[in-house]
């Protein structure tokens, strides 16, 4: 097992906090990170899918996450 | 092309891309201007906070502004800016300058578009009743709950 940090943002951060370390099996799908995130607490309150970043780039349930990877959870985006 | 950092905690103007970006060979300056307003939804708003998460929100509008002069021959500039914003105070600005009018507007419109569609930035808006909310686009009433 690790500890991926994740870095949240605005609701997400009140919600859980910044950065968030969730402990789990590497190499893992976001998909499955999404559950453990949504198992900690105040997770219960994410969307089912909520969006995900990883290594900056918006990424997609199956997308992996590895040893190293910048992973961040991001409430629905508000800019301009 | 403005290049980054393309996030900024300082008053935005708009002629100062203008400025910037426009060659004697533009016919065209066209900049669009994002203002903090007073009211959403119907609530009265005294003030709104931006945040970013401010390395993948360089990387993207870098993505974006590279796009949008590949697209059309124009070059592009945009500002946004994070922190405390009051009541009028200019959010964002972008500007495309191109030799003719229709390409300016076509990528300053498809500039700001991709900003608010692709760009990790939240805002936190202040009411007068003294209570807050995120702003949620995709939420009914505009507010997460």
């Amino acid at each position: 097992m690790a500890i991926v940090q994740v870095r949240t943002f605005a609701r997400y951060a009140e919600l859980l906090g910044d950065p968030v370390g969730v402990e789990i099996e590497l190499p893992t799908t976001v998909a499955n990170l999404i559950v453990a995130l949504r198992r900690m607490p105040g997770g219960d309150r994410l969307p089912n899918q909520p969006l995900v970043a990883v290594d900056h780039a918006v990424a997609g349930t199956a997308a992996v996450v590895s040893l190293g990877s910048s992973v961040a959870l991001l409430p629905p985006l508000a800019g301009g | 092309m403005t290049t980054a950092p393309f996030l900024t905690n300082r008053p935005l103007v708009a002629s100062e891309l203008e400025r910037d970006l426009a060659t004697p060979a533009d016919g065209a300056v066209v900049s669009f201007a994002g203002v903090v307003r007073d009211h959403h939804e119907g609530r009265t708003v005294v003030g709104i906070e931006y945040s970013a998460y401010a390395e993948m929100a360089e990387q993207v509008i870098a993505a974006i502004v590279l796009e949008t002069e590949a697209r059309w021959s124009v070059r592009v500039g945009l500002r946004h800016r994070v922190g405390a914003l009051a009541i009028g105070d200019i959010a964002v600005v972008v500007t495309a300058t191109a030799a003719h009018r229709d390409a300016a507007f076509a990528a300053c419109r498809h500039l700001i578009d991709e900003v608010k569609a692709r760009v990790p930035i939240w805002k936190h808006e202040r009411y007068a009743d003294g209570t807050t909310a995120w702003v949620d686009p995709t939420a009914p009433g505009g507010v997460s709950r």
